[in-house]
């Protein structure tokens, strides 16, 4: 085939085109260039045809083109037309003849100030109504709480003990792993600053007290909400997706029932056990660093142990651990259910339900503290 | 239409998964401007022996020759030319969710041809037009669509770069029969306008009848008739005559009158 071109020749004003080669898909950008060169050099022109009678092969490329050529014509008041088409080609150039018609919508561009304050704006109300979002699956939560209360039956045992082996069994392994070298790091580090001044001792009441009040369940909640809230997220997603969800409420269940409380339940159940979990291995982590490295005896440790820490220490973690997953359940849940068609959305969700309930577990960590240290625990 | 070159030709295809096998020495022709209409029962390897024409399952035996050249000789490069050649509809319109309808049409044409923003916007346009699309839905995303529109856009997305042959995997399953049969009338134009080849898995004997050329039938592994309707309508063969003269086949208001 050969290359594609656009042979000009003029009669006074009226224009005589002879177009030949292939005016196909693979040429179209030369093409374009050729026809926009054609329309500026014959701007003057009165009457313009076009003939196609010499064309090897025509596709919709081409035709387009060709179709673009001859409006730039006559939207400058000259006459355009089309001969020797060919009948195979006949139907294809009709098409294209109503094609485009409609102008685009390329509204006009928005000013950058502008743009940057409609998407700030845009993002604090996307916040606020994450929190009423939030607050509206806590309502229908407590709600299904009631229920459940009234007619025990209705409560969804297999559920929950699936959810309980998937979120807290197959998680001990990989928390006591994660907590063991964070307690063993912490403790490591407190040898390494305090032996400067000769308080290793102080390593003990340093570490004790940080992994029972904060580290422990803090690093649980990454942990979780990383692990768990993810897979919440991405699930009930990908059901909503599949127009799942619609499917159980048309059959008269509440997919708040069946599918946000066994999941919150098991979270709340797993999560404090495995935060006590962690902190254990987190100590021992710690007790093990200061034998090896601060080359402080077991006995020493523990008992240390024993006058740096009392009940309310171990208590104000395990306080915390079923609120923080509570929190981080309902936001894995509602963006489960925010998520739309698309598979973008679906990873987007997924990201947002991670970030904000690690945010979240962080803020309410914050409260919590101000609050004990108000009732002097 | 037999007189015109082979576009597709299929010989001694084994197809099969583990112990099982779905298609044992199958043969099949597309001829050239011919929409073929290709039946069988459900999970008889309809879909099967379409997705390893266009390259998606491996094949255990037999050659797949497409515009005459043997599939499995080519180098990757060659294979994309062919490819670029020919279009896929899906049965679920396989639209990329993440992308509006325009960019999901401009999605092959960016990828495969150097051309202008507006030219590339120009085309997708017209093949939304084509498909008898109006200028609202370019901006509208899969999940915003309904399932008629869904899987128009997916047609003119097949059609993108002006392909020599379309694969239609069920194009009418999911549409009312207005919709199917106005999506039938729709591929018999492009077919015609485009000098398409058509390759259509279907279910619907409405749309076999409508625009089917010829009509190939595949069971028990192997394309056991192929040809036209009234071929079909006269074989006796046990399957083809509860197939197209069971209850269903008479009901369908255009086989009637045959």
């Amino acid at each position: 085939m050969s290359a594609a071109s656009l042979a000009g020749m003029t009669d006074g004003e009226r224009v005589a085109l002879a177009a030949t080669g292939a005016w196909t898909a693979e040429r179209a950008a030369e093409i374009e260039k050729l026809i926009e060169e054609t329309a500026r050099r014959y701007r003057d022109a009165r009457s313009v045809d076009i003939d196609l009678a010499q064309l090897e092969r025509l596709d919709t490329f081409g035709a387009w083109l060709i179709e673009r050529l001859k409006r730039a014509f006559t939207a400058r008041g000259s006459t355009a037309r089309i001969i020797g088409l060919s009948d195979a080609d006949r139907g294809l150039m009709e098409e294209l003849q109503l094609a485009n018609q409609t102008p685009g919508h390329n509204g006009a561009v928005a000013n950058g100030v502008v743009a940057a304050l409609d998407s700030l704006g845009r993002a604090v109300a996307e916040i606020g109504w994450s929190f009423v979002l939030l607050a509206h699956l806590l309502g229908a939560l407590t709600a299904a709480v009631l229920r459940t209360i009234a007619h025990p039956t209705r409560l969804r045992l297999t559920s929950i003990m699936h959810h309980l082996e998937r979120v807290g069994w197959r998680a001990v392994p990989i928390i006591l792993l994660s907590t063991f070298v964070i307690g063993a790091i912490l403790a490591q580090q407190g040898i390494f600053r305090f032996r400067t001044f000769g308080a290793d001792v102080y390593v003990v009441d340093m570490v004790s007290v940080l992994v029972l009040r904060e580290v422990g369940v803090l690093i649980v909640c990454v942990m979780v909400a990383g692990r768990s809230g993810s897979a919440y997220t991405a699930e009930l997603g990908a059901m909503k997706m599949r127009e799942e969800i619609d499917a159980l409420r048309t059959m008269g269940l509440d997919p708040i029932e069946v599918l946000v409380l066994p999941r919150i339940v098991a979270l709340v159940v797993a999560v404090p056990l495995l935060t006590f979990l962690g902190s254990m291995a987190a100590l021992y982590g710690a007790g093990l660093v200061c034998w090896l490295y601060g080359g402080m005896a077991p006995d020493i440790f523990l008992e240390r142990l024993r006058e740096a820490i009392w009940l309310p220490t171990f208590e104000v973690g395990m306080i915390k651990a079923p609120f923080m997953a509570l929190t981080i359940g309902l936001v894995a849940c509602v963006e489960g259910f925010e998520v739309d068609g698309s598979a973008a959305s679906l990873g987007l969700k997924t990201t947002s339900s991670v970030v904000k309930s690690i945010f979240l577990v962080i803020a309410l960590d914050g409260v919590f503290a101000m609050f004990f240290a108000a009732i002097g625990m | 239409m037999t007189s015109n070159a082979a576009v597709i030709s299929v010989r001694d295809l084994v197809v099969g998964f583990g112990d099982v096998t779905v298609l044992d020495h199958a043969a099949l022709d597309v001829f050239e401007g011919e929409i073929l209409g290709f039946v069988g029962g459900s999970g008889a390897g309809k879909s099967v022996l379409m997705r390893t024409i266009i390259g998606l399952l491996p094949k255990r035996k037999g050659t797949i020759e497409v515009f005459g050249t043997d599939l499995a000789a080519l180098t990757e490069r060659e294979r994309r030319s062919i490819e670029r050649r020919w279009g896929v509809l899906f049965q679920q319109g396989a639209l990329f969710s993440s992308l509006t309808a325009l960019q999901n049409v401009q999605f092959p044409i960016r990828e495969y041809l150097d051309l202008s923003p507006r030219l590339i916007e120009e085309i997708a346009l017209a093949k939304l037009e084509m498909v008898g699309l109006n200028a609202d839905v370019r901006g509208k995303y899969p999940a915003e669509l309904s399932g008629g529109m869904i899987k128009r856009v997916a047609l003119a997305r097949a059609l993108a770069l002006d392909p020599d042959i379309v694969f239609l995997d069920e194009p009418t399953s999911g549409l009312d029969p207005i919709g199917a049969a106005e999506f039938d009338e729709l591929i018999g134009t492009l077919q015609r306008t485009l000098g398409l080849s058509v390759f259509m898995v279907t279910h619907d004997l409405d749309s076999l009848h409508a625009v089917c050329d010829r009509i190939a039938v595949l069971s028990e592994g192997r394309v056991i008739a192929s040809g036209s309707i009234e071929t079909m309508l006269a074989s006796e063969h046990p399957w083809l005559k509860c197939y197209f003269r069971g209850e269903r086949g008479r009901q369908s208001p255009r086989l009637v009158h045959n």
